[in-house]
């Protein structure tokens, strides 16, 4: 373990002590840097939030915040990590410590280290524009004023703390604190830091206390390796491999990280089809994407937390094969297909033939998912619908995703994904045949709604009832044709 | 001494401070319990075994987990020399031999490392006896599964008065249980020190109670124990009593292996293993006259405590003296019990009973206004205290007044009733969303009910180089006590803020402290530290008086200078007194003490005046609901609320807001689902994680929070002429509830009862709404067939029958 060294606030630190299921969040603690919390091991709370040099996509840096408490900390080999105490100290304070003190932002202060991060991931965010700067001449103008309570003045968007939980404030102050920071300046190092590369990805091996970790240099030797060892275990963003590691103590033999992986990191966009590498962050889809596909534009932010998508995948939310996963629903509205890549080359499947089972899908231990590939042209109607408790960070009661397509008043095609109402996502066939070559209107869609109440077999949890849930699907069709009849009423208008 | 209220020009009280910690908070410098553990060499790690039954006796075989590398100790039973309990009342086995809920510990490893400790742990063999269990507060009701003390609290003739009500309702009231979720879990650290003395850092709201406990587990003196709790990350009475347990564990690891020992839980032991807020199941009937008046209460209120009594009696007697709320209820009778469970002990939880009681008198003005036919707002008005008049247990409401001071400022300065009409209009234009505004008012007893609570002390230090070090008998625990502290010192001392220091609360410097509980510490521990600083101050006057040429009664001291009335060119430094003072061997420190007055309460009649006083509030919360899931969201709410004169009112808002919003997710979202099937699982908490259980996030944050306090809002009773402020405000969310009923009635035609799952989470909403559409529909119907819409709801409607007497 000492020839694997990690940057942390700027000090070259050998990984002492650490296994390959050890977390950066327990390494960091039991380096003496307390500062990170752990609140909950699960990626829920943010109490544990650090930032990690992170490759731009100009070839520069950005300061990704992330959880440390999911992420293995063999998996910052040879990378850069800035922790609360790195930012700044008592006696010089960070520009976003010393608004959340003066803001009140903090009271037990146990959350507050991974606020700061959060923060600062947000403060350093290179396309972060006050919104005064193209809407200053609208100022006098109320009527065209749009109130935005998600985003500061500053161009601060709050989503950046959406994985970040406080109970003892109520929010208030920490939002005032963040809507009042300024822009870093011209002496702010880590602001400076940006403008150089981001840490290569260092090629790594090693075995603790019964545990291999290995970091591959190319999909080539991942895949030789996959072949070779059948009980390797893909790991790309660990948010979903650490939850089981803290909360149900998984200790897989070997750990197969892919997520910096060159090949599978790319977005590619072609006349008939747009692929997306499987090892994409879904923060770096949301941005490279940038609205190009309207239905993955609406689900991004609805997709657990900006701390979960900073790290996590979408070939991670694939290859987990959950039936409530928030990627799925809509990539089957969207006709995906996935890439399995094995040492014997590659093949193509539908996503709507991919999973198999609860958990289970039609990929072998020997393939990784290399992309997804997303059929254009796109339908001109989609949309996506949560069904969650909560608003922000939340796991999905049901989730579906539409994709239809209206001409001349007519329903000429619907694809239709459902999550949460099976032991895998499905498409609600019945339903799209209930809409295919039918009038889109109110007789139509009130028949194909009570068709898609009946799809799949939810149950009942925690979460949500049976009946609920099956409601909620016929009443998503429902609430999808009333907004798109009032939309098109405000374009006639 | 000067009085208790009065405050002297330029007080540092009443001054925005940040969090004394502040800094240290955002850097990440701040330390918590294990933090300290993480920096302590050869520190072993605790781990429970847990019980998977909800109920049976156990046989415990832990001689596998010594096979298991790391593992040093496993702790049992047989392991304690003194009393095996966790609590106080004798009826919560540290080790016990009848696992009384899923997730009870039953031993405890220890190990080199975590990761040994644990696989320790799940290396221990149970053999599991079942035995009967229960786990909803029906069944424990219908099995009469009852325990500690049943209470009543009665006023007037409610059977004769409820006989003569124009008209009366009756309905079952039934909501959840709350989990803390503090961010930092429980956590201990032992160290048994060269002398043979104990030091526990723990995270502990009640240092003192912490360190009876390891003593008698340990079979020693308090004496022989101390206990720090340097700050907590959270613990709204989650560790109130809670932590005891874990304390004594780590320290008879301590004791055991001549090793410090640290105990944390992560989240799932924490939530399956510690209390929560208790659940009530409410069976009530209300008599009110046509115009809306409360004129009889006829209630029976079940807690449901959990497998032991922990704090059950407390919390069921203020939900008892909170269900009249800010309501005059002329005859009242409220029997009151604890259901006994096979779920974790239910405890202390911010409001303590309050918000179960206040929620009973809400719910019942919520759901009759519409079937009065009276505007919510007019209906919860119209039976406001009014000066003069006594609560159900017989204590003259004082400052009754205020009540509709608040009011009619709250309603003006939120515009209420032209938003009211705002929204009456945007309801009307939109079949599908709806929105609703309530205001709901807050009045809540101050003081412990449990007399000898109401005490404090402190120790004050003066250095001869002038400097002040405070130390007082309260736990910091992120509502800014300590900050609070400082600036009665710097007040009474005559200081600036940064003059003065504080030690963290141990149980060497401070002894037979109350818990920081009851948001009486300001209260108790301020009177303490201010009578600590006055003696001292009285003491220099004396000395600063020779040196200035005048009286010593004509001594002043402000902003770190001592002055003489009259002499202009004499003024000295504080460290200039200080140092004279010690030269002429005057005593520079003090020990503080201070006891609420005038309080009284006889428990077995439930009468007496056991409140120093009331804090009041109102809040007016706006929602938007969405008719197609039920889902909602917060777009604004504005309070007024009364701290008196506010010690530090950047704190005191962000104890308002931080209440309000607990409290919203108390209402509206925080879901504890027990499994209550026969199956293996019976008893299991399924909401154990962060990820399953919900608490507030961001997106529950108000789109617009508009929070004053009361101006000119002195209380003679209270330090400095505050008012204490930690629970009042968390029932100021009973506007949000209110609110959701009032959008939910949207749906329909507003003239029926609006029942409203609790928490109202958008499937509760929505369930609501589709019983409004039904019964809108079952309106219609009948008024088509020439029936009227009251008769067609008498069979529907069997939980609110409106039954004229």
């Amino acid at each position: 373990m000492h020839d694997l060294v990690v940057t942390v606030n700027g000090r070259s630190r050998p990984m002492q002590g650490a296994t390959a299921h050890t977390t950066a969040l327990d390494w960091l603690r039991d380096s003496g840097l307390t500062g990170s919390k752990e609140g909950c091991a699960e990626g829920e709370c943010g109490a544990c939030a650090m930032l990690v040099a992170t490759p731009g996509e100009q070839g520069g840096t950005e300061w990704t915040a992330v959880n440390a408490c999911l992420v293995p900390v063999a998996a910052l080999n040879g990378q850069e990590v800035v922790t609360a105490e790195g930012l700044g100290s008592p006696d010089a304070l960070h520009p976003v410590q010393e608004k959340l003190a003066e803001a009140g932002g903090s009271q037990c202060g146990y959350c507050t280290p991974g606020f700061a991060c959060s923060m600062a991931g947000e403060y350093y965010r290179a396309d972060r524009v006050p919104s005064g700067e193209h809407a200053a001449t609208d100022e006098h103008d109320e009527g065209c004023s749009v109130h935005d309570p998600e985003h500061g003045p500053n161009g601060f968007d709050l989503h950046a703390l959406s994985g970040n939980l406080c109970r003892c404030t109520g929010y208030r102050p920490i939002r005032d604190a963040a809507y009042t920071l300024g822009t870093p300046a011209d002496d702010d190092e880590l602001a400076a830091r940006r403008s150089r590369p981001a840490p290569t990805p260092v090629p790594t091996d090693f075995e603790a206390d019964g545990g291999r970790f290995v970091r591959p240099a190319n999909l080539d030797d991942t895949l030789r390796l996959i072949r070779d060892e059948p009980s390797a275990v893909l790991v790309a963003g660990s948010t979903d491999l650490g939850v089981e590691v803290n909360i149900r103590g998984r200790r897989a033999p070997l750990v197969v990280a892919i997520e910096q992986l060159d090949e599978l990191r790319t977005l590619a966009i072609g006349d008939d089809v747009i692929e997306i590498g499987a090892a994409l962050s879904l923060s770096e889809i949301e941005r490279r994407l940038a609205g190009r596909i309207p239905l993955l534009a609406q689900l991004l932010p609805q997709f657990a937390s900006r701390l979960i998508r900073n790290r996590g995948t979408i070939g991670g939310n694939l290859g987990t094969g959950s039936p409530i996963g928030d990627t799925p629903p809509a990539l089957l509205a969207l006709g995906a297909r996935l890439v399995l890549a094995s040492s014997d080359g590659e093949r193509e499947v539908e996503l709507a033939d991919y999973f198999t089972g609860y958990r289970q899908t039609v990929r072998r231990p020997d393939e990784l998912i290399r992309a997804i590939r997303i059929p254009l042209p796109l339908a001109r109607i989609t949309a996506f619908h949560k069904i969650a408790k909560r608003r922000f960070d939340d796991i999905s009661s049901v989730a579906l995703g539409f994709a239809l397509d209206v001409e001349d008043g007519i329903v000429t095609s619907a694809r239709i994904g459902l999550g949460g109402v099976a032991a895998t996502p499905l498409r609600a066939t019945a339903t799209e045949a209930a809409l295919t070559g039918k009038p889109w209107n109110v007789a139509t869609v009130r028949a194909a709604s009570s068709v898609l109440r009946g799809e799949g077999t939810p149950m009942s949890d925690h979460r949500a009832s049976s009946e609920y849930r099956s409601l909620m699907l016929g009443n998503a069709l429902l609430k999808l044709y009333s907004q798109t009849v009032i939309e098109s009423k405000e374009v006639s208008a | 001494m000067s009085s208790l209220a009065d405050r002297p020009a330029n007080a540092v009280v009443g001054f925005p401070a940040a969090h004394e910690s502040a800094a240290l908070h955002v850097t990440g410098a701040a330390m918590y319990t294990d933090d300290l553990a993480a920096e302590t060499a050869g520190v072993l790690t605790a781990w429970p075994v847990q019980s998977t039954n909800a109920h049976a006796r156990v046989t415990i075989d832990v001689s596998p987990a010594y096979e298991v590398p790391g593992v040093v100790r496993v702790l049992t039973a047989d392991d304690v020399p003194g009393i095996n309990d966790a609590g106080i009342k004798h009826d919560e086995p540290l080790f016990p031999s009848e696992a009384m809920f899923t997730g009870h510990a039953l031993v405890w490893v220890l190990g080199e490392t975590q990761e040994a400790a644990r696989l320790g742990a799940a290396a221990v063999e149970v053999a599991y006896e079942p035995l009967p269990s229960y786990v909803t507060v029906r069944d424990a009701i219908a099995a009469e599964s009852f325990q500690g003390i049943a209470r009543t609290v009665a006023r007037g003739d409610a059977a004769a008065a409820m006989a003569s009500a124009p008209r009366v309702f009756e309905g079952v009231t039934e909501f959840g249980g709350q989990e803390h979720f503090y961010l930092e879990t429980h956590a201990s650290l032992a160290l048994r020190d060269s002398e043979g003395q104990y030091f526990v850092q723990c995270s502990t709201q009640h240092p003192s109670e912490t360190q009876e406990i390891v003593a008698h587990v340990l079979g020693i003196s308090s004496s022989e124990v101390t206990v720090q709790s340097l700050r907590m990350g959270g613990a709204f009475g989650g560790k109130e009593m809670q932590p005891h347990g874990f304390a004594a564990i780590a320290a008879l690891g301590a004791k055991l292996t001549g090793r410090p020992v640290r105990l944390r839980l992560n989240r799932t032991q924490d939530i399956t293993m510690t209390g929560k807020r208790h659940p009530f199941h409410i069976s009530w009937k209300a008599g009110f006259s046509e115009d809306g008046l409360i004129q009889a209460l006829e209630a029976t209120l079940t807690a449901d405590g959990g497998w032991s009594i922990d704090l059950s009696e407390p919390v069921l007697g203020r939900a008892l003296c909170h269900l009249d709320n800010a309501y005059w209820i002329p005859n009242v009778h409220a029997d009151g019990r604890i259901a006994k469970t096979n779920k974790t002990s239910q405890t202390a939880f911010r409001g303590f009973g309050g918000p179960q009681g206040v929620f009973l008198i809400e719910d019942i003005l919520g759901r009759v206004a519409p079937e009065l036919g009276i505007d919510p707002t007019i209906i919860r008005e119209r039976n406001f205290y009014r000066p003069g008049q006594s609560t159900p247990y017989g204590q003259l409401v004082k400052d009754a007044q205020r009540t509709p001071l608040i009011w009619n400022q709250l309603k003006d300065e939120s515009d209420f009733d032209a938003r009211q009409l705002e929204i009456a209009e945007f309801n009307r234009t939109h079949a599908d969303t709806k929105r609703g505004l309530a205001i709901t008012p807050v009045k809540f007893g101050i003081s412990f009910n449990f007399a000898a609570f109401n005490q404090a002390g402190a120790l004050v230090h003066v250095y001869k180089d002038g400097s002040v070090l405070i130390n007082h008998g309260g736990t910091e625990m992120g509502q800014g006590l300590h900050t609070k502290m400082l600036q009665v010192a710097a007040t009474a001392l005559g200081l600036e803020l940064r003059q003065v220091r504080l030690a963290p609360t141990r149980t060497d410097k401070v002894p037979n402290t109350s818990a920081t509980a009851a948001s009486s510490g300001a209260d108790l521990n301020g009177g303490a530290v201010k009578n600590a600083c006055e003696q001292i101050r009285e003491r220099m006057a004396k000395v600063a008086g020779r040196l200035l040429g005048v009286d010593e009664r004509d001594v002043r001291f402000e902003g770190g200078f001592v002055t003489g009335l009259g002499n202009r060119d004499g003024r000295l430094s504080f460290a200039e007194v200080a140092n004279a003072a010690y030269l002429q061997r005057v005593q520079l420190w003090a020990a503080g003490y201070y006891r609420t007055e005038g309080l009284h309460w006889n428990p077995d009649l439930m009468q007496g005046s056991p409140f120093k006083y009331f804090a009041y509030g109102a809040a007016a919360t706006e929602v938007e609901v969405d008719g197609f899931t039920g889902a909602y969201r917060v777009r604004r709410v504005d309070i007024v609320h009364d701290v008196g004169d506010s010690l530090s009112p950047m704190l005191d808002i962000g104890q308002i807001e931080g209440a309000y919003v607990q409290g919203v997710g108390w209402l509206t979202l925080e879901e504890l689902r027990w499994d209550e099937s026969d199956g293996p699982n019976r008893g299991r908490l399924q909401t154990q994680s962060a990820s399953t259980y919900k608490l507030p996030s961001f997106s529950e944050m108000p789109e617009e929070f508009n929070v004053r306090l009361c101006e000119n809002a002195r209380e003679d009773g209270a330090v400095y002429g505050s008012k204490a402020v930690g629970e009042p405000p968390f029932m100021l969310a009973f506007s949000a509830r209110e609110a959701l009923r009032v959008a939910v009635g949207a749906f329909g035609q507003g003239r029926r009862a609006v029942e409203l799952g609790s928490p109202a989470t958008p499937e509760a909403v929505f369930w609501a709404i589709e019983a409004v559409r039904a019964e809108a529909s079952i309106d219609a119907d009948a008024a088509e067939q020439g029936r009227t819409a009251a008769e067609a709801a008498a069979g529907s409607l069997p939980a609110l029958a409106g039954a004229e007497a």
